[in-house]
């Protein structure tokens, strides 16, 4: 039987990632995934024929350009086009356009307050330089804050550098913003209800907290650090859907001499003598590797797929008490057209971006409250989009695919799921489009729902907690996943972990599986095939 | 809320209809939001209607807001870092604002328009900026961009231009001053000033007397009495670099928009002590500044005269032939008047003084090859270019 370099656990964008920079550096790997396709939350299927979903995530902003050219996915099929427009349409019939013409966005809100618009400019400014602070750190391996290890100190001291090269004023400006709730922050800026409510929903996307709730700021700054070809803050759609970008590493991953085997669902890491030496498939088999990389997320790691006599105390309690909330739900949906939005003139360009109902602060601190009452929101927060009225492998000519993002969905409803609830909570969202969209019912051909439940059960994200992880400070750079463990390696020996449960965290970024390649690499004494930060100075 | 059309992506200005017929070059581009002409026919043309005799120019996209209220003068006088509080009604002057931290955010001007309050003009937007400085004061600052049209004109002629429309009393207005006045019957208000460092005007209407403004300047040159030309924003920075005048987002990072570090300047690196008053009470920077002038200054955007005929734009400048790289330039410009290489460069201080040698290293092409060339710099305290018609009143009559 034949033992491999390296076995990694989860073919995500993560684990593909990790898995084509040890082949590029010559190891012989192997990824393993229990579903029958890859992609794990970065997947295109057809679920209804002639129509492709972007299952789970479904733009993409934050996967490194350094990973995108080291691996050469555009070769290998990756193309992102960045987004245009959106909307946030309001209950009095009127909307906030998201136009993409700086001119054109200008005027708009002043629309709803001339201030704002001008507000804009300062709040713009201040997010980029936070962003920019943490931009640096994504493809770095945190330090760890109690080494004395001479990389750990090097490391630290880089962190601290590039903290103190802010003023003093921004030093303060940046603890707080750590902090501070997404409404706090953004009430420091604008005064229109529905801009407060526009500039928000990045920040609660994914998160089990409210507007309200301490930390949502750093949420926004998640989902405003990634770019698209160097304009920070902006989003684009993968032709053919975020499967292409699980596709295309695996191509690249392939042609680096990997393999995938799909339908191959991992039971349990082997551990000998505090050493990782293979796994163990569903079906019993066995396959050995001098490597184990799990792609997982944290609690299933170390609860579900290692033995927990294999593992100090403290790592078991970690994993237990992970806040890996689900709080999001998702229905794609196989349109006969293009839906029109009462609000919008027809051709109006808002209809190629992000779409959203929420037109103040207060209805998505309500809909975060029926979640913390184990209820579906009402009223959610969603983000719709149709990609196929510029991607043309998504649906058939002239027919249309949507994707609405819902805010929020617990994973313990009241009285446990079942799938006329989770009808239900499609409705629920269904009405909330129609409500705006008055062919849109007609248009529907097929649905597929997804509460946390199946969230978990076909992707296995645990509670279907899309970051693998809340992204609060308490699980972030040297914490995440857990205090001592944010270097990638495992508790055991020759144990490592890729997941998005590491540092720097959720979102199709790729860095999680390319910082814990070269950690790996380290340990063997191998060449770093990983790319450095392009740099911003 | 009125929706706007998604398809008019840029602006017209009041005067668009006149622009676009005269515009041959279509060559357009956006100043604050509005479509605005970059050149209307040749650019040598326009520059030379500026210096020798009267250019048009259509500045209503300049950002404007009007200051009322009891505390108006002690919001601006805490706003701007220059005292204010001596400015006669009916005289203007050049001002900047700088955040707590003493950096600028932006420069403009200041009209004391009497009764009607001031008028704050600046070339960024500063709607935001003001409402947060006007905390806890009595006045009141409404947003007037789109409420006023104006057009500057410009070059020895603009005197002699505006008198044959039917302008009276303009012969006594000195530079920096108002004159309220009307036109076949609606209200103009006139101000001696300008961004070309020559003899101009600037003349504000209602937009709806906009067309009948231009329309009564181009008249004269229809009688046949003086060429009257429009120009562009192309011609204009021509003339603004060689009077010396800064821009904001183009000469200097203002600190709203500065993201990294250090990339913001205070007034003092922009060679601007002229305009900080430590003699008035408080103003917004004023510690930071107080702080800053006790040390040795860092760096400084000179005026500097780049020798030969190589166009130094984008140059790294040196501290000699092959030295060590002390600054960049900013912007500059071919002087056809003056046949030099003038420039605004961004300079770093040797503990507090100028280099003893400024250097610029020229990249240039001649039919697609480039070479690379050394040219010795000078920086200038005056303005490149001044003429004495700017300030004598009366100007000549032609």
């Amino acid at each position: 039987m034949k033992n491999y370099d390296a076995i990694v656990i989860g073919a995500g964008h993560n684990g593909l990632t990790n898995a084509a920079f040890l082949a590029k550096a010559g190891l012989d790997v192997l990824v393993l995934e229990k579903n029958d396709y890859i992609g794990g939350a970065t997947v295109s299927r057809e679920l209804h024929q002639g129509w492709k979903y972007s299952n789970c995530s479904y733009v993409c902003s934050l996967f490194r350009p350094e990973i995108y050219q080291a691996l050469d996915l555009g070769r290998h099929g990756l193309e992102v086009v960045p987004i245009q427009g959106g909307a946030t349409f309001m209950e009095n019939g009127d909307y906030y356009g998201n136009y993409h013409q700086p001119a054109v966005r200008r005027r708009e809100i002043a629309r709803h307050s001339k201030r704002d618009a001008d507000a804009a400019i300062r709040f713009d400014a201040d997010l980029m330089k936070w962003c920019r602070l943490i931009r640096g750190f994504l493809l770095r391996t945190p330090p760890d804050p109690t080494s004395f290890k001479w990389r750990d100190a090097m490391e630290f001291a880089s962190l601290l550098k590039a903290f103190y090269e802010l003023s003093e004023s921004q030093i303060y400006e940046f603890i707080r913003f750590f902090t501070m709730s997404i409404a706090e922050y953004l009430q420091e800026y604008f005064e229109s209800d529905v801009i407060l409510a526009h500039f928000s929903g990045g920040s609660i996307i994914g998160t089990g907290l409210g507007v309200y709730s301490p930390g949502t700021a750093y949420v926004l700054l998640h989902h405003a650090m990634g770019d698209v070809d160097g304009n920070v803050g902006s989003w684009g759609f993968a032709r053919g859907g975020m499967g292409s970008v699980s596709k295309a590493i695996a191509s690249s991953f392939k042609a680096l001499g990997g393999e995938i085997r799909a339908g191959a669902e991992v039971k349990e890491i082997k551990v000998s003598g505090r050493k990782a030496t293979g796994v163990i498939l569903a079906s019993g088999e066995e396959i050995n590797a001098k490597i184990i990389v799990s792609n997982l997320d944290a609690k299933r790691t170390f609860l579900n797929i290692m033995n927990k006599k294999d593992l100090p105390a403290e790592v078991v309690r970690r994993a237990e008490n992970f806040k890996i909330r689900g709080s999001s739900g998702k229905l794609n949906i196989a349109l006969d057209g293009m839906p029109d939005f009462t609000a919008l003139e027809k051709g109006s360009p808002l209809t190629l971006g992000h779409m959203h109902f929420s037109d103040s602060l207060e209805r998505l601190e309500r809909a975060y409250d029926d979640w913390k009452d184990n209820k579906w929101s009402q009223d959610p927060y969603v983000d719709l989009i149709i990609p196929t009225q510029f991607d043309p492998t998504m649906s058939p000519a002239g027919k249309h695919m949507m994707s609405v993002f819902v805010q929020y969905c617990p994973y313990d409803v009241e009285g446990g799921w079942t799938d006329q609830k989770r009808n239900a909570f499609g409705d629920t969202v269904i009405n909330q489009i129609a409500n705006h969209s008055p062919n849109f019912k007609d248009l529907i051909r097929h649905i597929e729902v997804r509460t946390p439940r199946e969230i978990e059960a076909e992707v296995g994200l645990t509670e279907g907690n899309i970051f693998q992880g809340e992204l609060t400070l308490d699980q972030l750079m040297f914490n995440r996943p857990f205090p001592g463990y944010a270097q990638y390696r495992g508790p055991v020996k020759n144990m490592y972990m890729c997941s998005s449960s590491t540092h720097p965290g959720g979102g199709v970024m790729g860095a999680p599986g390319a910082n814990s390649a070269r950690e790996i690499l380290r340990d063997l004494g191998k060449e770093n095939t990983t790319p450095e930060d392009f740099g911003d100075d | 809320m009125e929706k706007h059309d998604f398809n008019q992506v840029l602006q017209l200005s009041p005067f668009h209809e006149r622009i676009d017929t005269l515009g041959l070059m279509k060559n357009w581009t956006s100043w604050n939001g509005y479509q605005t002409a970059r050149i209307f026919d040749t650019l040598a043309a326009e520059y030379f209607t500026i210096r020798s005799s009267c250019s048009v120019m259509d500045m209503t996209p300049m950002e404007k807001y009007r200051i009322t209220g009891p505390d108006a003068v002690t919001f601006l006088n805490r706003l701007v870092t220059r005292d204010i509080s001596k400015l006669k009604p009916g005289r203007v002057t050049y001002v900047v604002w700088c955040n707590d931290d003493g950096r600028v955010l932006d420069d403009g001007t200041i009209f004391h328009l009497g009764e009607d309050g001031y008028r704050l003009c600046s070339q960024h937007h500063q709607l935001d900026w003001l409402m947060i400085s006007s905390l806890g004061m009595d006045v009141s600052i409404e947003h007037e961009t789109h409420d006023i049209a104006a057009l500057s004109v410009q070059g020895p002629t603009a005197y002699s231009v505006l008198a044959a429309a039917g302008f009276t009393k303009l012969d006594t207005l000195k530079p920096f001053g108002i004159l309220n006045t009307q036109l076949n019957g609606f209200d103009v208000m006139i101000s001696r000033t300008g961004f070309t460092g020559d003899l101009g005007y600037e003349v504000w209407v209602d937009p709806r007397h906009a067309l009948d403004l231009w329309d009564a300047i181009f008249e004269v040159k229809q009688r046949g009495l003086y060429d009257v030309r429009p120009i562009g924003l192309d011609a204009l920075e021509m003339v603004r670099i060689e009077a010396g005048f800064i821009m904001p987002g183009d000469d200097f990072n203002t600190a709203e928009t500065t993201i990294r570090a250090g990339r913001d300047r205070s007034p003092f690196e922009l060679g601007l002590d002229w305009v900080v008053s430590f003699d008035k009470p408080y103003f917004t920077g004023r510690r930071a500044l107080l702080k800053e002038k006790t040390e040795p200054i860092k760096r400084r955007l000179v005026k500097l005269l780049v020798e030969g005929n190589k166009s130094p734009t984008d140059s790294f400048l040196y501290d000699g032939k092959n030295g060590q790289r002390i600054g960049a330039i900013k912007s500059n410009v071919w002087s056809p008047i003056l046949k030099s290489n003038l420039t605004m460069a961004d300079i770093e201080f040797i503990k507090g003084e100028l280099p003893k040698e400024i250097w610029a290293e020229i990249y240039y092409q001649k039919e697609l090859e480039w070479k690379s060339t050394w040219a010795k710099c000078s920086v200038s305290d005056l303005p490149f270019w001044s003429h004495p018609r700017r300030s004598q009143t009366p100007p000549d009559q032609f």
